[in-house]
């Protein structure tokens, strides 16, 4: 297993390299430059800027410094905020955005495959057609409607929850951002566990244990859950991708210091160590959490080999 | 997410065309399915046609009525046309009387300092509310006379948005728009998806290594932010943009056609064309492609939500298409910034949408029946 | 007494209680002052800093030489009184006696010396680095050209301050308000270098102390109990949280979790205004919003063809409806309440009725040589945003109904619109908005100047206008400077380069519990004159 994650991360480099170059020309690319906003800045302050950040330097330079820099671990200064390292935004950022992310996915998982169960067992019942119904309406409302709504209803009238905000990472301060950036999620999973597990309890072993008069419950959990979770194992990797846009809306709309608002802020200002930072923060977490979602998959299905 | 890589199921090719007319068969037994595919054709047809039936065009601004709640009685309400038509008088420097309204006509006696200028019928025919306005009995020193005007009557189904145009022509325009960007994006990444999987899988060895290689290297781009760059370089022209869209969200299609042209690859009918000499792009043109269309159909259905929703996000960035065009992802996030104040703005595009949305994931579902039995 | 061994929060935090517990009943409980704020401060240095949101932070932590009171008048602030020359150009200050640094270190006229010289070094890279131009070979050493020491700023000795200035600028004054001036406490500085505003290092001389920054998340001051104004200063901790959504602000505020909001969503004006009454405040806001031409372009290089625009704009349902009246029509390109310009030029057009103008435009348009058969064509370059959009599309049907022209709308995102205008791209007619920095009428008209290319997006030039302005600089005397002044922009409003359309208004929410705010047309709240009941 160690092997293979070793493969893994090395194959991840010239992908790395490749992400960075492109985004980098893409970027330098893109009319306009960090110090290009609404207030305009007089000709003698903004040569002075270019300077300090080496803008003044060809492309080429620019890019080798970059990439330098970078092989160090030094991921540059940010051009707009010019307190922090771009080092430190995310040493500030990240923590926040995973527990975000990680607690969105074990509540999508739990209420998902719970939801997706239930309903596999009680197949065109009314409680499988609400399920159904639940799940499409839970894709087809985009996030951006979700989390003012609830803001506003359990915020603001009913008064049960902070309506926004951080808090210093109180327990409360996150239900809401979790909760709408579960929903999408819970939505598919419970959607792919219910055809998982119906196809499972048709299966042949199922039958078989059902036949030796095995109380379903114990059927279900032991026999069939393994199986209905595939699926979803596979889409994890989607979600967690699906997690990084969702984060962007939920970030702004409920003020919680993370990195998604980094990721579409930094292109707009054309915060160049910035954009370039998040690129490939995102780029490792997707290569990490593939690899994760891989190994999962080898650990629950024992048919899968590592390779 | 290699170890997804299995082939996904065959269509059995040898039935040949028995097996679209027996997916047919079964689609049509599946009424959610045929429901939403009605449901779907209304929508377009009314996505196309509507715009030009609804009685005001979808960038006509009425300054009146700005953001007015959604009825099913005309505008203006009766007591609305006296406080309108004493402040467009009022505009026009004439002291107003007496005001009376009846059978759709509004009668206002003026009386003015100076004389009367006919002029001012101007500045009440510019009001929304009223036509045909006309100075009568003009006393002979011309300092007072009576003014008549016709109430117009208009509908707002849906009311009006925030620079008083008709959210019902808004909504089917962007109806148009949402569902041409998702079809335009879905046809590039189509076009692109199966011929570079159907190539890669086909050609297989070195080349197929290589060529997959390219695409789990896009697959961990942050593709959220190579969309915003294109927005930042086409977004002057939206169906540049959206073919930019569909020229990233071809990934997943190359992967099923590659792994649909592996397992058909090893298939007799491919084998004997190999044989009697039919070259490469002929037996992919012939064989390959068509037998892969099944889940690339599939794949389809779900995709055109997937680029409607994007879209959606992008309107809420800010980043949408330009106006006065609007897409139903513009209206909505217009109208989640005004879920307090107006509803109607949110709702009845949202209600669109969903629509949409819904009936094209229920068409996909039954579609993903007919054509695979096995996994009903 | 030092108390260099405790550390200095706590030291901070010891004082201020003591201090308390000396003037008011012991048990009185901190006040904590949830302070909505426009956005993230990009960075806390006060001379790296550029944006509203960092300028409100910045006026609780420093004191400049002159601070604006509650009514955003400047008074006295480290510096006690000044006196200026006959010509104008030679200023001395005389420091407050006894004020010190949050450290305890006296505030010295070195400070200020060192404070000056390190914004204009170009190793610095401060954006306002060009608010100190016109002070004697400040323009030359930003630039690299000249030696530090030949900045005309000199410490006399402890308490006096002496700045030259290359020409009597009578709103100087008005300028050292602007926190590009404060003093610097040069051992810290020296000492951590880049990381001196980091919390934990920062000495300031204002009435709040930093205690931390997260960004995104807020910035947290406590009260300075060394400040020379702390007993009248009842706000204990203020923390400013940033708010990129702004209806997310209102909604947090009438969850109870936040004490004001520092602008909201202007669309949803009028249901404010139902909902929180005169919690909503609307004051004017000294900025103009305005539309430049391009006025080297044809046709637009006619004056027909511009004053045809001009007219055609009804500006009162731009203010009423669009902007749900949080904006207000303008007739001049200086707004009303720049200081010392009372009764400057207004458009000649004010008075006639907007159906009247409408009528002079369809002449003008068709003297130029536009009708049914030939509209005119043109594209209106905006920023994203709601507001812009819904302005742009109103007056896109403005020009559509009384020219008969076609326009086409585009939108860019603020970088690329921007460098799109600065780089003199080919727009036709574009948005822009102008805030005043500091309260004079030249920091609009300057924006014209055909030797300012940064900021002339329409591209004008008139000799006239230039030599006018060129005057004013030379001018001491504030109501001869005023005349000068007003010729120049009765010349713009002439020429119509730039279609003044509305006058800005700041958008504030606050709660009834904070009192001592006062409306004002700098939009400056400073923490230390407001009071919060809990």
């Amino acid at each position: 297993m160690l092997a293979f994650v070793l493969r893994r991360f090395l194959g991840a480099i010239p992908t790395l390299f490749v992400i960075i170059t492109a985004s980098f020309f893409m970027m330098r690319l893109a009319p306009g430059g960090p110090f290009n906003l609404d207030r305009p800045l007089d000709p003698t302050v903004m040569e002075n800027l270019n300077r300090i950040f080496h803008l003044d330097e060809p492309l080429w330079s620019q890019y080798l410094r970059y990439l330098g820099n970078l092989l160090t671990g030094d991921f540059g200064p940010s051009f707009v905020y010019r307190d922090f390292s771009v080092g430190d935004l995310f040493a500030n950022g990240l923590p926040v955005s995973l527990q975000l992310g990680a607690g969105a996915i074990l509540l999508a998982l739990v209420v998902g495959v719970a939801m997706g169960v239930y309903a596999a067992l009680r197949q065109n019942s009314l409680a499988d057609y609400l399920v159904v119904a639940t799940a499409s309406i839970g894709t087809t409302v985009p996030t951006f409607v979700v989390a003012p709504l609830l803001s506003l209803v359990f915020g603001v009238w009913l008064g049960w929850l902070p309506a926004g905000g951080w808090g210093d990472g109180a327990i409360l301060n996150k239900i809401l951002p979790i909760v709408t950036l579960a929903l999408p999620q819970i939505a598919v999973i419970a959607r792919l566990t219910r055809g998982a597990t119906i196809e499972a309890l048709r299966s042949d072993h199922v039958r078989t244990a059902r036949a030796y008069g095995l109380p379903a419950r114990s059927v279900v959990i032991t026999h069939t859950l393994r199986a209905s979770i595939l699926p979803v194992v596979s889409y994890l990797g989607p979600a967690a991708a699906a997690l990084v846009t969702g984060s962007i809306v939920v970030e702004t709309i409920f003020g919680i210091p993370g990195i998604g608002r980094f990721f579409v802020q930094s292109a707009l200002n054309r915060d160049y160590t910035l954009v370039m930072g998040t690129v490939v923060v995102i780029a490792i977490f997707v290569v990490v959490f593939n690899m994760i979602v891989d190994l999962l998959y080898a650990w629950l299905d024992p048919r899968v080999r590592l390779d | 997410m290699s170890v997804t890589e299995t082939a996904a199921p065959l269509p059995a090719a040898s039935k040949g065309r028995s097996l679209w007319q027996d997916a047919w068969r079964r689609l049509r037994r599946n009424r959610a399915a045929v429901a939403s595919a009605v449901v779907l054709a209304l929508v377009t047809v009314l996505a196309v046609v509507g715009p030009s039936l609804t009685p005001h065009a979808y960038d006509a601004v009425y300054a009146n009525y700005v953001r007015v709640p959604a009825s099913l009685e005309p505008y203006p309400r009766a007591e609305e046309i006296e406080p309108e038509l004493r402040a467009t008088l009022r505009r026009a420097r004439v002291e107003v009387g007496a005001v009376v309204i009846e059978d759709g006509i509004a009668r206002a006696a003026l009386t003015s300092t100076g004389e009367i200028d006919p002029r001012i019928t101007r500045y009440v025919e510019r009001s929304n509310l009223f036509t045909n306005a006309a100075v009568v009995d003009i006393a002979p020193d011309q300092r007072s006379a009576t003014l008549t005007a016709d109430v117009q009557q208009v509908r707002f189904y849906l009311g009006t948005d925030g620079n008083g145009r008709d959210m019902l022509a808004r909504i089917l325009v962007a109806t148009r728009i949402s569902l041409a960007i998702g079809i335009l994006a879905t046809a590039v990444a189509l076009l692109i998806g199966v011929t570079y999987g159907a190539a890669a899988g086909y050609f297989g060895g070195r080349i197929d290594g290589v060529m997959m290689r390219i695409v789990d290297v896009l697959y961990s781009l942050p593709f959220v932010f190579f969309v915003i760059m294109l927005v930042v370089f086409f977004g002057r022209n939206f169906v540049l943009m959206f073919i930019a869209v569909g020229a990233i969200e071809w990934l997943d299609m190359a992967r099923i056609v590659r792994g649909q042209t592996l397992a058909l690859k090893r298939r007799e009918f491919v084998q004997a064309a190999e044989a009697l000499g039919v070259d490469n792009v002929g037996i992919l043109k012939r064989h390959i492609i068509p037998n892969t269309l099944g889940p690339v159909v599939i794949y389809m259905t779900l995709m055109v939500p997937r680029v409607i929703i994007l879209e959606s996000f992008l309107s809420f960035l800010g980043l949408g298409v330009q106006e006065p065009l609007t897409s139903l992802g513009v209206l909505i996030a217009e109208g989640a910034r005004n879920i307090e104040g107006a509803t109607w703005l949110l709702v009845w595009p949202a209600l669109a949408l969903a629509l949409v949305l819904f009936s094209l994931n229920f068409l996909g579902d039954g579609l993903r029946d007919a054509l695979d039995p096995k996994d009903r | 007494m030092r108390l260099t061994i405790l550390p200095r929060l706590v030291a901070a935090a010891l004082l201020a209680g003591s201090m308390l517990g000396a003037s008011y009943a012991p048990a009185a409980a901190e006040v904590v002052y949830n302070r909505g704020n426009d956005g993230d401060p990009e960075t806390l240095d006060p001379q790296l800093t550029s944006t509203v949101a960092e300028a409100h932070i910045m006026r609780d932590l420093f004191e400049t030489l002159a601070v604006y009171n509650a009514s955003a008048e400047p008074i006295p602030g480290a510096a006690a009184s000044w006196e200026t020359s006959a010509d104008g150009r030679t200023w001395t200050f005389k420091l407050r006696e006894g004020a010190v640094w949050s450290n305890g270190d006296p505030v010295k006229a070195s400070d200020f010396v060192f404070g000056w010289r390190r914004i204009l070094d170009p190793a610095t890279g401060a954006e306002y680095a060009s608010m100190l131009y016109p002070i004697k070979g400040a323009l030359a050493f930003n630039k690299g050209e000249g030696p530090a020491e030949d900045v005309a700023v000199t410490a006399i000795d402890d308490t006096t301050l002496e700045v030259v200035l290359d020409g009597p600028t009578p709103y100087f004054i008005e300028m050292l308000t602007h926190q590009a001036t404060v003093p610097l406490h040069q051992p810290s500085v020296t000492q951590f270098g880049a990381d001196w505003s980091k919390p934990g290092n920062m000495v300031s001389n204002g009435a709040y102390t930093l205690v931390s920054a997260t960004p995104g998340d807020k910035v947290v001051l406590a009260k300075n109990p060394r400040f020379h104004g702390a007993a009248d200063v009842q706000i204990d901790t203020v923390n400013y949280i940033p708010f990129e959504d702004r209806a997310a602000c209102v909604r947090r505020f009438e969850a109870g979790e936040i004490d004001s909001c520092s602008d909201l969503p202007a669309d949803q004006m009028a249901q404010m205004h139902e909902k929180f009454g005169d919690q909503v405040r609307t004051p004017p806001y000294l900025g103009t919003y305005y539309f430049p031409i391009k006025t080297d372009k044809a046709p637009f290089d006619n004056p027909k063809v511009r004053r045809a625009l001009d007219l055609a704009i009804d500006r009162e349902f731009l203010a009423d409806e669009i902007w749900s009246g949080t904006m207000l029509p303008a007739y001049s390109f200086v707004p009303p309440g720049a200081a010392n310009y009372e009764n400057g030029p207004t458009v000649d057009y004010k008075d006639m009725a907007q159906l009247d103008r409408e009528d002079e435009a369809k002449k003008l348009i068709e003297e130029a040589g536009f009708g049914p058969g030939n509209p005119l064509k043109l594209e209106i370059s905006y920023n994203t945003s709601e507001n812009h959009k819904n302005t742009s599309t109103a007056i896109a049907d403005m020009w559509k109904t009384v020219l008969g022209a076609e326009v086409t709308l585009i939108n860019r995102d603020a970088a690329s619109h921007y460098a799109y205008l600065r780089q003199k791209g080919d727009y036709d007619v574009a948005r822009a908005g102008w805030i005043a920095d500091y309260n004079d009428a030249e920091s609009f008209l300057g924006l014209l100047k055909s030797n300012n290319p940064g900021f002339n997006y329409a591209n004008y030039t008139n000799e006239e206008f230039d030599k006018l302005m060129a005057s004013s600089y030379q001018e001491a005397d504030l109501a001869k400077r005023a005349e000068i002044l007003k010729a120049a922009e009765a010349i713009i409003l002439k020429d119509t380069p730039n279609l003044a359309l509305l006058y800005y208004s700041s958008h504030t929410l606050y709660s009834p519990k904070l009192t001592g705010w006062t409306d004002n047309i700098m939009n400056v709240y400073p923490t230390r004159f407001l009071k919060l009941d809990k």
